[in-house]
């Protein structure tokens, strides 16, 4: 398919740490190869961004580190992500474990039908917390660290579904800080908000970065040069280019990549 | 005329006619049968008529009227009658005269030109009573063990009313005291001694019938033996008391009729009664028509274990429905591989909801009744055969198969339901960790389940209206006791029961007297809708509630 199959695409500085490894990594959907052996070094405590045309696999590959694509019927990947060292497609691993360790935030919000409070515990509650002292210090501080607990400490026992889409993003962010994973996958998260809302996620993810991994999928190019460190450019199924952000938007290396930036096609 | 068609208005006018139709179809049906039901409640005016008789005579009637119709000359000629009139419409009448026992019949037509005078004395008495319908006539005296108390003269009619009414309600004191006492107490003691009879045979079956147990259940028996005895005194002494009193009453020929107040159970003046005193005694008549047992033959009286029946089995058929078609629900659509299978197994469920529901009866009887329990009898109960405890029909077998016709119902709701709960927020909460099952408990059932509640309120909907399969697997026209009582284990799920779709049944088609019977057809019929929609008020208040809950559906 592409030459760039075996080649490792990353120019990581030998400071940064490495939190997670991708391994020739292919996906079929069926017979349709989706994914065509990505290689990838994504460094640890930064943002890195993934930006591509429509269907470019961004969101595939997104999936594929807590391990979201299980759950769509007749999927096949090859390869491996190691995160800490530890291959999460090994058959020994507890997807839910790994699901814990690796949070995620979905393009659309999508807050359960309860009240703000119980969503935020709920990842605690799934994993048999139920003391009420510390749920209500770690449900504070997970909404404080989404930077909504100003707008929502008077009205923990309403359901989340009254707040606004904005709020229940951020909620969201809360929900899945909530169990401190080490890694945030963030879909997209804020391509069905308004400019203001935008602003706020923006901003509370160049706070998380201190704490987590955070590896985010957009559209938004200038979204992409505010909020990110490294930025991976995948075009039809293949990493095309990963470098830091810098870099690849005023001086990328490959034609396709400054093709895409320049707006030349996409 | 073609702009008017495009512009949709035909189409608007036809479904707003459609749904008034149905509106009007709904609200008359519930009205005729409300109407035709309540009002034989109401104490209608007692007619007092002379009319000639067919040998020139007179004659005297009283009653009240219960129908009227008009015929034409021809019908009443051919039928015998010779009218002299030129008048080709002829009205008659239908009374209902009472006095059953003693003279009969208690029903007459009565044609309009034969009355040649109408009256509406306010003494005549209508005694309700506990054999033989009503009696109607006038108090001519009131006799305390045979002797004379009182007499109806020319003016002390209401003093004489008073005697009568404070005999009356002693009467219906002690007779009350006697139902109470038939009922419960000797009920229970000829439970307890049914149940020491088991015990001792089932001790003999597993050869443990030693001297000591011997001792022991001859003791428990002594002393049920010795409570037994007492209350049988007790109850002569009652009976001997409520003989006491008689009235003696002159019905319309003439005839003096003694009666003892012990066989009366309501007596009242209806046409010296004002309008407060008449809604007063309907509210008192309704209430009585509820709470009350059934009497001859289920054509008087209550009919309160028929409602009791009917919910009890509704409720233990939705206990078993709802667990069964939810579980069902949640492994076709979560958990099993989509494919041939599933639907194959999904249409035979849609299938299943089409069999007539006889087809279950039948399945009922032959599965459940004879097949199940008559194993359960021969493990759990062998010492009470070869009569059947559970392998006869009853409560527990008629709700089985209520609830085996009514699952489809529930299955299809709930998977209904369950496809409509976002994939996204089953992702968001698999993405935090939780296991498919921690999913489906803790968010996806519970989103759910107003569709659930919806299979629910269909399914209770369905079975508090089915008739026909019950008749196999456990309504009897009369049950001696209600599924429920004071009696260990209190819940009796081997008994049968009376159902008020059965008591419509039962009274409109299989009872003696079809002219009395008519309008406890129509009251039995409102009242089944009635305890209807009552159930389902209730489980749409509960869904309501669920939907208020969980609305984040639909975003």
């Amino acid at each position: 398919m592409s030459d760039s199959n075996q080649e490792i695409v990353s120019n990581l500085p030998e400071s940064e740490d490495i939190c997670i490894k991708v391994r020739d990594l292919r996906l079929y959907y069926s017979e349709n190869e989706a994914l065509h052996g990505v290689n990838l070094d994504i460094p640890k405590h930064k943002v890195s961004a993934f930006i591509g045309p429509s269907g470019c696999g961004k969101s595939t590959l997104l999936r594929c580190f807590n391990r979201m694509n299980d759950l769509v019927d007749n999927v096949r990947i090859e390869g491996s992500i190691s995160i800490d060292g530890n291959n999460i497609y090994d058959p020994k691993v507890n997807v839910a474990d790994l699901r814990r360790r690796v949070g995620m935030v979905f393009q659309k919000p999508n807050p359960f039908p309860k009240s703000i409070y119980e969503n935020v515990a709920y990842g605690l509650r799934i994993q048999g917390i139920n003391n009420r002292r510390r749920l209500d210090e770690a449900v504070e501080k997970a909404l404080k660290g989404a930077a909504l607990w100003d707008e929502v400490k008077d009205r923990l026992n309403s359901s989340a579904m009254g707040l606004s889409g904005g709020q229940q993003q951020r909620l969201v962010i809360a929900r899945a800080i909530a169990i401190e994973p080490e890694v945030l996958l963030l879909d997209e998260p804020a391509s069905a908000l308004d400019p203001i809302s935008t602003l706020k996620i923006e901003e509370l993810i160049y706070e998380l970065k201190d704490t987590y991994t955070i590896l985010i999928v957009t559209h938004n190019m200038q979204q992409a040069a505010r909020v990110s460190d490294y930025t991976a450019f995948l075009y039809m199924g293949d990493l095309v280019e990963f470098d830091q952000t810098n870099t690849i938007f005023t001086n990328p290396t490959k034609k396709k990549t400054e093709d895409y930036i320049t707006g030349r096609y996409g | 005329m073609k702009n008017w068609f495009k512009s949709g208005s035909p189409w608007i006018w036809l479904s707003a006619a459609t749904v008034s139709i149905s509106i009007i179809m709904v609200v008359g049906l519930i009205g005729l049968i409300a109407v035709r039901g309540l009002s034989m409640y109401w104490p209608g005016q007692i007619h007092q008529i002379d009319i000639k008789t067919a040998n020139g005579g007179t004659e005297t009637v009283i009653g009240e009227v219960f129908d009227s119709e008009q015929v034409t000359k021809e019908r009443l000629t051919d039928a015998g009658i010779t009218i002299e009139t030129d008048d080709h419409f002829i009205n008659r009448y239908l009374y209902k005269t009472g006095n059953r026992d003693v003279a009969a019949p208690d029903f007459r037509w009565v044609i309009e030109n034969n009355i040649i005078a109408e009256s509406f004395p306010k003494e005549i008495v209508v005694f309700e009573r506990k054999e033989w319908g009503n009696m109607y006539g006038r108090i001519v005296s009131v006799k305390e063990n045979g002797k004379l108390v009182t007499e109806t003269g020319s003016s002390n009619s209401a003093a004489v009313w008073q005697v009568f009414n404070e005999r009356f309600s002693r009467a219906r004191k002690l007779q009350e005291e006697i139902t109470s006492i038939e009922k419960h107490e000797i009920g229970s003691i000829n439970y307890e001694m049914e149940r020491l009879r088991l015990k001792q045979k089932k001790l003999e079956l597993a050869n443990a019938f030693d001297a000591r147990a011997k001792q022991e259940i001859e003791n428990e028996k002594s002393i049920l033996d010795n409570q037994y005895k007492a209350q049988q005194s007790k109850l002569a002494d009652l009976y001997k008391q409520i003989k006491r009193d008689s009235v003696q009453v002159k019905i319309s020929d003439g005839k003096i009729v003694n009666m003892p107040l012990g066989n009366v159970i309501r007596a009242f003046k209806p046409n010296a009664m004002n309008l407060m005193q008449k809604v007063g005694f309907y509210v008192n008549s309704i209430w009585l028509f509820v709470s009350e047992d059934p009497r001859e033959a289920n054509t008087e009286g209550g009919i309160f274990p028929a409602i009791f029946g009917t919910v009890m089995m509704v409720l233990i058929m939705s206990v078993i429905v709802t667990p069964f078609g939810i579980m069902a629900a949640v492994y076709l659509r979560e958990y099993a591989k989509q494919g041939v299978v599933t639907r194959t197994i999904r249409i035979a469920v849609n299938n299943l909801a089409g069999v007539p529901s006889i087809v279950y009866g039948v399945f009922g009887l032959g599965f459940f009744v004879y097949f199940l329990g008559g194993n359960i009898d021969q493990l759990l109960f062998p010492e009470a055969l070869p009569a059947p405890t559970f392998g006869t029909p009853g409560i527990m077998w008629a709700s089985l198969t209520l609830a085996i016709l009514t699952v489809p119902v529930v299955i299809v709701a709930t998977e209904e339901g369950l496809s409509r709960v976002p994939i996204s927020i089953r992702q968001g909460s698999l993405a935090l960790g939780a296991t498919k099952w921690e999913t489906l408990w803790k968010t996806v059932l519970p989103m759910a389940s107003p569709a659930m509640m919806t299979g629910l309120i269909l399914a209770v909907a369905r079975a508090a209206g089915e008739v026909a399969p019950l008749m196999l697997v456990g309504v009897v026209k009369l049950a001696p006791s209600l599924p429920l009582d004071g009696d260990f284990p209190y819940l009796h799920l081997d008994r049968k029961f009376m159902h008020l779709g059965f008591h419509i049944f039962d009274v409109g088609f299989q009872s003696p007297n079809v002219e009395a019977a008519r309008p406890l057809v129509y009251a039995t019929a409102f009242l089944l809708v009635c305890v209807i929609i009552a159930l389902n008020l209730v489980a749409i208040t509960i869904r309501n509630r669920l939907r208020e809950k969980y609305k984040g559906l639909d975003h």
